[in-house]
């Protein structure tokens, strides 16, 4: 199950630095960059990307399996110029992060499947704001209670939509614990870019794995730092999108003397409780995200270029795909798989593409299926074969392979 | 011969444009607002530095009216963005501002525990007894057999003294008074933002359109005389002997004025003891 053995094409055909397009990347800050090879878990690794992008300030509540992420930052943190407290319950750690953030921090939180229902009013209110910040949810094993330390995918849904009212998301899975180092840097870059909240969704198989993690030189980590406005309070409107549809930011104490609200509200930040203000500003919420999936999107391809049958696959059910991929390829079936890093927004156009080349998709992942809808709704009649599991532990390898000898027969 | 138009000196603190703003005739939370302006002068503090967070309903507006940087947050937690605020930004002066329901019932568990930390927020809490916002409904903070939509035959609850609540939650600013009181008002506001730590301050308010007028309790001016008449300024009275009744004698004053270490310098207290050298600080952003 080595990934790295195989060859990865980026199918989103450029580099995290070139997603940021136009904009200036900076550097890392070494002080919070442990250089070096390590053995670490997935969760440590998580942390330790957050601090390599910048964040400064975390609060959580403990749950199983998310919890040796904060642990880690609680005792990083005064080493290194962060804040970190433990709240009363989820509600208070997911929105002490939109403070700390309109204080001016780069800021996160992590929990599970309990936590991340209660944290959902939160994910709305920083897509209505348009706080950056970042939501890690190692998922385990749900509904309610349900598995506390094995793993599910049972939120792929609900890290899209859980919260009320219409919104889009950006969400990244992991697949191994030096994804969550890496993947951790561009939840933060993408959250800072788009100004909107960044779902991190680990599941407890990728969080409390333990492999080799590769921390680089803090000068080969990009940065995307926060889009704070040149324009004096006078001229400025706090949300007033220019051209792409992020508009700039500020952070409270600078004299600009902002309004910031969850009600529908108008470029100044005031409450505009009508139609058309709603239509403009939720338009241009899920506008920013939409209108940028090429930007976002960002799939692995495995053996794709003469595939058949097509595997798709995300966090660590992508790693078990890939195993039955590479069986598949030793009896001659020509298979490959398709992997999301960015789950959300959804990798549709690709998938489309391959819709007319390919035989048959088949989805692997840890749920009764939430994914493969999407799947289904871009493969436009292509065969579409969900092989779900309720989680609890991984699919085997086997079982995913007598799938893909079926849909070839 | 010209006449200089009269300027209400409290316009400066207001976002002027916004108005008229929302609150019934007879409402106290804008005689609320008067005051904080009024603190805010004699405060001397500087105004870029002030940061106003709310939660939802009728006092939770109140961050939509000030001048200042001001957030609206979700309904009971403007307490824990407050605490992220000052946290991640220990310049700003950051005061919360919301009503009883949001405080007390949804926000209830976040102002104990931001109490019990000292987070050094200021906290100001117009009771009103109710819920405004949404229509007259029981509230934490609804006396005995008094009547709310949600108790259509009175409320059988008993209710939380919230002076009493504060202090015993680690409070150690705690005082009460009633929207009468203006210049108390002022003068605590002003006692609060010096004070360094969790510090709270309880207005009662009339609400005519809810509570008064279905209560029989009269519209805003008779309330007003209510206040006037039947409030005792008990400074440094017990806040266990601070119970308010439908109708009866009302305790105001101020309860508690202690010092004790912020969150803030007992979390860096606690690091520099332990890491010494290793401790870089929180340099905030």
């Amino acid at each position: 199950m080595d990934s790295a053995a195989v060859q990865a094409h980026d199918a989103s055909g450029h580099d995290q630095a070139g997603r940021a397009g136009e904009f200036n990347l900076v550097s890392a800050n070494p002080k919070s960059v442990l250089t070096g090879a390590h053995f670490m878990d997935g969760d440590h690794a998580a942390c330790e990307g957050a601090l390599a992008a910048g964040a400064n300030f975390a609060a959580g509540y403990p749950i199983t399996p998310s919890t040796e992420v904060v642990e880690r930052f609680a005792a990083r943190a005064p080493l290194v110029g962060a804040t970190f407290l433990q709240m009363e319950d989820e509600l208070a750690s997911s929105i002490a992060i939109l403070g700390a953030a309109w204080g001016g921090a780069k800021s996160f939180t992590v929990t599970s499947g309990p936590g991340f229902s209660l944290m959902m009013e939160h994910i709305g209110l920083a897509a209505m704001t348009e706080t950056p910040c970042v939501f890690v949810n190692v998922q385990r094993g749900g509904p309610s209670t349900g598995l506390p330390t094995l793993p599910g995918q049972g939120d792929m849904m609900q890290a899209r939509w859980g919260s009320h009212g219409d919104y889009e998301i950006i969400a990244l899975s992991p697949n191994s614990p030096q994804e969550c180092f890496d993947l951790m840097i561009e939840a933060f870059n993408l959250s800072e870019r788009f100004r909107t909240p960044v779902m991190f969704m680990m599941d407890e198989s990728v969080g409390h794995m333990t492999e080799k993690v590769v921390i680089p030189p803090a000068d080969q980590i990009k940065i995307f730092p926060r889009r704070f406005t040149a324009l004096p309070p006078n001229e400025y409107l706090p949300f007033d999108a220019n051209g792409d549809g992020v508009p700039e930011m500020v952070k409270a104490g600078d004299g600009y003397r902002i309004h910031v609200t969850g009600l529908t509200h108008d470029e100044r930040g005031y409450p505009a409780l009508n139609w058309r203000s709603q239509q403009k500003l939720v338009s241009r919420l899920v506008g920013k995200i939409r209108g940028h999936a090429d930007e976002i999107t960002h799939c692995n391809e495995y053996l794709m270029e003469d595939a058949e049958v097509v595997l798709i696959a995300y966090g660590i059910t992508s790693r078990v795909a890939l195993a039955a991929v590479q069986k598949a390829r030793q009896e001659g079936i020509r298979a490959g798989l398709l992997r999301p890093v960015v789950v959300w927004p959804f990798p549709e156009k690709r998938i489309r593409e391959l819709a007319s080349k390919a035989k048959a998709f088949v989805v692997v992942e840890m749920n009764l299926g939430q994914m493969v809808n999407e799947v289904e709704r871009c493969a436009a009649g292509t065969k579409t074969v969900l092989i779900p599991h309720a989680g609890g532990n991984v699919h085997a390898p086997e079982e995913i392979l007598q799938v893909i000898r079926e849909v070839t027969q | 011969m010209s006449v200089s138009p009269a300027i209400n000196p409290v316009e400066p603190f207001l976002r002027t444009e916004r108005m008229p703003h929302i609150w019934c005739p007879g409402c106290g939370i804008g005689t609320t607002v008067n005051c904080f302006s009024r603190a805010l002068v004699d405060s001397k503090l500087p105004l870029d530095k002030v940061a106003v967070v709310s939660g939802i309903g009728c006092t939770g507006r109140v961050a939509g009216y000030v001048k200042l940087d001001s957030f609206h947050t979700t309904h009971g937690r403007a307490i824990p963005f407050a605490t992220g605020l000052k946290l991640a930004n220990p310049s700003l002066n950051v005061v919360v501002y919301s009503g009883d329901g949001d405080l007390i019932a949804i926000g209830g568990n976040h102002f104990i525990h931001a109490a019990r930390r000292n987070v050094d927020i200021k906290v100001i809490c117009v009771n009103n007894f109710i819920y405004g916002m949404t229509g007259g409904q029981v509230a934490p903070t609804t006396p005995l057999g008094a009547t709310a939509t949600t108790s259509p035959y009175g409320c059988f609850e008993a209710p939380f003294n919230l002076p009493f609540l504060a202090e015993s939650s680690g409070a150690v600013y705690v005082a009460r008074w009633t929207a009468y009181h203006v210049r108390h008002i002022a003068h605590s506001m002003v006692e609060a933002f010096k004070k360094k730590g969790f510090a709270f301050i309880e207005i009662l308010a009339p609400c005519p359109t809810l509570y008064q007028r279905r209560n029989k309790l009269g519209d805003g001016l008779e309330t007003m005389r209510y206040y006037k008449q039947h409030s005792v300024i008990k400074n440094g009275a017990s806040t266990r002997e601070l119970k308010l009744d439908l109708k009866g004698e009302i305790t105001v004053g101020k309860f508690v004025d202690i010092e004790r270490p912020t969150l803030q310098d007992a979390m860096d207290q606690r690091y520099r003891e332990v890491l010494k050298e290793s401790y870089c600080g929180r340099g905030g952003a």
